[in-house]
């Protein structure tokens, strides 16, 4: 709905935020194919994702979160079907449970004075130290984007961070083989 | 390795296997070697056009009148931006396309050479799937790979890019049954595809008391087979249909259920049909925003059956009750037998008093002109236009504008794959190239390309091809001097203030036509109009006719932009409500 011209106004379902896996071939200009499809046709890509998953068959994962009505989400499916490389599209919103998890990298600048503050937060949610230089650490912290989105709102409120994230992947928890 | 061709070699070796007969193309320095295999060789012919846009048009016109594949060859880097115009057209049209692009070679990709262009990138929103293929041993598998991409499920354009090393490398042919194709990359519907949905709508049109088919280019696309079926089912039925720009032809219009074109600038009775009607059953047509008009007024009371072969017209813009994805051909039949099976039939006094209305909006007279004078009106002169040509095997091609519109309101098309516009994209100089292509197709037809005098000059080169092949398509020009749709819109929306939409300083067309070896002629007044007409379809070469019509005549009907099916304006002194007419103002 809502993507025509004459937009219809009687759309009423909520904006919410999805995740879709997207299994593809691993050819040249896949990834290009996808995003250029949301943003030819005006959708949102708030994270996305992709590598090899099958080295013998040479399929890629895609996983792009994106927000929208479910009639626009839906759209975006059938969208992403009709691309050629695309095997198969799994809203994991419409899946009975799934996983998901992201992993962020943290730069901490650390002083004496909020040493121990940043190291107890960081123990309490288990974030691993991978670098140390003399006043500033690397942590890594992974897991569902609501927790980093914690951490990262605690640990800012402490000292002075910069962040990289890989938005999140995810997986239906109900493993099934017969999904290509 | 004795069997080892080369990549040129193999692209004319696939084309041949495909069946291609004939390629529309021009050279470049980036396809020479195909060039000079072509050269060699004599199975597939090669039309020289003069512009590679008129190259993919023509490639479409060809397709679209004979239903096979066009074929395009052109060259890289201003060669494929040229046809980007015509890919789009062929992907909002679904017109089955094969474009070949030269490119660069590999090694030069990237480095900004001499003609080169990201031609995959540019194109790839514009194509169903593209290629750059840079090892020559994967040439043959792409080859028919895209030609079972172009006409698998809903048609399109595929493009080819080939670097001009890979054409002259040395490399193996597989055949055409060699190659499997997973499924994945194609439309395949499963054996008993949709099987309940078919029942459910069958059963729903079957309790209908104000039914309407609304049939779209999907009809044509799935063959003419699919045409002759849903012919029957609608026959069976007794229920009005209406159609498309693009499903013209599907249901003849003198056909007693055919309440002809719907939409913008459709019939008065066919737009009511389509507001009051009750179960609506669009087969191949995609509720696209020329037929809809406002959104949250169409068809307010109807139960919507949508049959397409792409899912991601299901709901686009309309929501609809009983969605069936699949091929027309299959679905309508399965309809029919479902029918035929538990006897269907609709209650004959609902369905007569549902025509009883029809034929009351059909007193209306929606396409009634004033045709005094000797001043000839556009719409006479197309009326003239098919009196004189409907006993002759006639293609009808156009450009787009309000000529485009009185083609479809005022000429009567009884077969499909006859009538061949620019719907989608809306291409203002598609008519002439296509007309060249459906010539080509149909060397014994008569190929008439309806134009506005502004569209026409847009591919006017195009007149060097016609000649050069021998090939005597028609122009039929309604000059009014203006850009008469951007004109009459004007009007309507902005005050009357012309800006830009007068053609200044016309070519003399008769003296244009002349300069190329062609025939020019002239009707000023309703007196010369038959007589032109006559004249144009007996002489064999190509003729450019210049009508001259009345200047500002505007097209009507018309649902002005904003306005809902049961808000038809019949005329100009009809005026819009000020509030919608504001809100129609910012759409297109």
């Amino acid at each position: 709905m809502n993507k025509s011209v004459y937009a219809s106004p009687d759309q009423v379902s909520e904006t919410k935020r999805h995740i879709l896996t997207v299994l593809v071939d691993n050819e040249p200009g896949v990834l290009a194919r996808v995003i250029g499809m949301f943003s030819g046709r005006g959708y949102n890509i708030d994270s996305l994702n992709v590598a090899e998953v099958s080295n013998d068959e040479n399929i890629s994962r895609i996983t792009i979160v994106t927000h929208g009505t479910s009639e626009v989400v839906s759209q975006i499916e059938k969208q992403l079907l009709r691309i050629v490389p695309v095997h198969s599209v799994t809203n994991l919103n419409r899946e009975d449970s799934s996983v998901e998890a992201e992993v962020a990298l943290v730069y901490i600048y650390i002083s004496e004075n909020n040493k121990k503050k940043v190291y107890e937060l960081c123990d309490f949610y288990r974030a691993r130290k991978i670098e140390n230089d003399n006043n500033t650490t690397i942590f890594e912290i992974a897991g569902a984007s609501e927790r980093v989105n914690r951490f990262i709102k605690e640990i800012n409120e402490i000292t002075k961070v910069e962040i990289v994230r890989s938005g999140p992947v995810a997986i239906s928890s109900i493993h099934k083989n017969e999904e290509e | 390795m004795n069997n080892e061709i080369t990549g040129a070699e193999i692209v004319l070796k696939s084309l041949a296997e495909q069946g291609v007969e004939v390629v529309f193309g021009y050279p470049g320095g980036a396809v020479l070697p195909i060039y000079d295999t072509l050269f060699k060789q004599n199975s597939i012919k090669h039309v020289l056009v003069r512009q590679e846009g008129g190259a993919i048009h023509a490639a479409e016109g060809y397709a679209r009148s004979t239903g096979k594949t066009g074929v395009v060859l052109v060259t890289s880097g201003p060669g494929a931006t040229n046809v980007v115009t015509g890919l789009t057209d062929a992907m909002m049209d679904s017109v089955p396309i094969v474009c070949i692009t030269g490119q660069v070679p590999s090694h030069l990709i990237g480095s900004d050479a001499f003609q080169e262009c990201d031609t995959t990138g540019i194109t790839r929103p514009c194509t169903k799937h593209n290629y750059l293929v840079k090892d020559v041993n994967k040439l043959s598998s792409v080859f028919h790979e895209a030609f079972t991409i172009a006409q698998n499920g809903r048609p399109g354009p595929v493009l080819i890019d080939i670097p001009k090393d890979v054409q002259f490398a040395k490399g193996t042919y597989e055949e055409k049954n060699k190659i499997i194709i997973p499924s994945h990359r194609l439309f395949e519907p499963s054996p008993d595809f949709e099987k309940n949905k078919i029942e459910e709508a069958v059963e729903l049109i079957s309790k209908a008391k104000k039914p309407i088919f609304y049939i779209g280019g999907g009809c044509i696309n799935s063959g003419p087979k699919a045409s002759k079926l849903v012919r029957e089912f609608i026959n069976i039925v007794g229920s009005p249909v209406t159609m498309t720009l693009m499903g013209l032809g599907v249901v003849g219009s003198s056909d007693k259920n055919s309440l002809g074109m719907l939409g913008m600038h459709g019939m008065y009775e066919a737009n009511m049909a389509m507001h009051e009607c009750d179960v609506m059953i669009n087969i191949g047509a995609r509720f696209d925003d020329r037929v809809t008009g406002r959104l949250d007024a169409f068809s307010p009371n109807s139960k919507k059956i949508h049959i397409d072969i792409d899912e991601s017209n299901i709901n686009k813009t309309i929501n609809v009750d009983v969605p069936i994805i699949g091929d027309v051909k299959q679905v309508v039949e399965k309809m029919i037998s479902v029918w035929k099976e538990k006897k269907y039939k609709i209650d004959d006094v609902f369905l007569k008093s549902w025509w009883d209305k029809i034929n009351k909006w059909k007193e209306i007279d929606c396409l009634n002109y004033n045709n005094e004078g000797k001043q000839i009106k556009p719409q006479y002169a197309v009326q003239r236009l098919y009196e004189l040509t409907k006993n002759t095997k006639t293609f009808v091609t156009t450009e787009v504008g309000q000529h485009q519109m009185w083609a479809a309101q005022f000429y009567k098309f009884e077969e499909p794959n006859r009538w061949l516009t620019s719907g989608g994209l809306g291409t203002m100089g598609y008519g002439f190239p296509a007309a060249i292509g459906a010539q080509v197709g149909n060397p014994d037809a008569l190929v008439v390309d309806i134009a506005g005098d502004a569209s026409i000059l847009m591919n006017i080169q195009e007149m060097s091809t016609a000649i050069q092949y021998r090939l005597p398509v028609k122009i039929f020009i309604l000059n009014n001097e203006y850009m008469g749709m951007v004109r009459q819109w004007q009007e309507l929306l902005h005050g009357g203030r012309y800006s830009e939409s007068y053609t200044d300083s016309l070519p003399d067309f008769v003296k244009l036509a002349e300069s190329y070896k062609a025939v020019g002629l002239r009707a000023k007044t309703t007196d010369d109009l038959d007589e032109v007409i006559n004249q144009m379809i007996e002489t064999k070469n190509t003729v450019i006719a210049d009508i001259w019509v009345t200047k500002e005549e505007n097209c009507f009907p018309m649902i002005q932009s904003g306005s809902a099916h049961n808000e038809m304006m019949l005329s100009k002194d009809q005026k819009q409500d000020k509030k919608s007419a504001e809100k129609g103002k910012i759409l297109v």
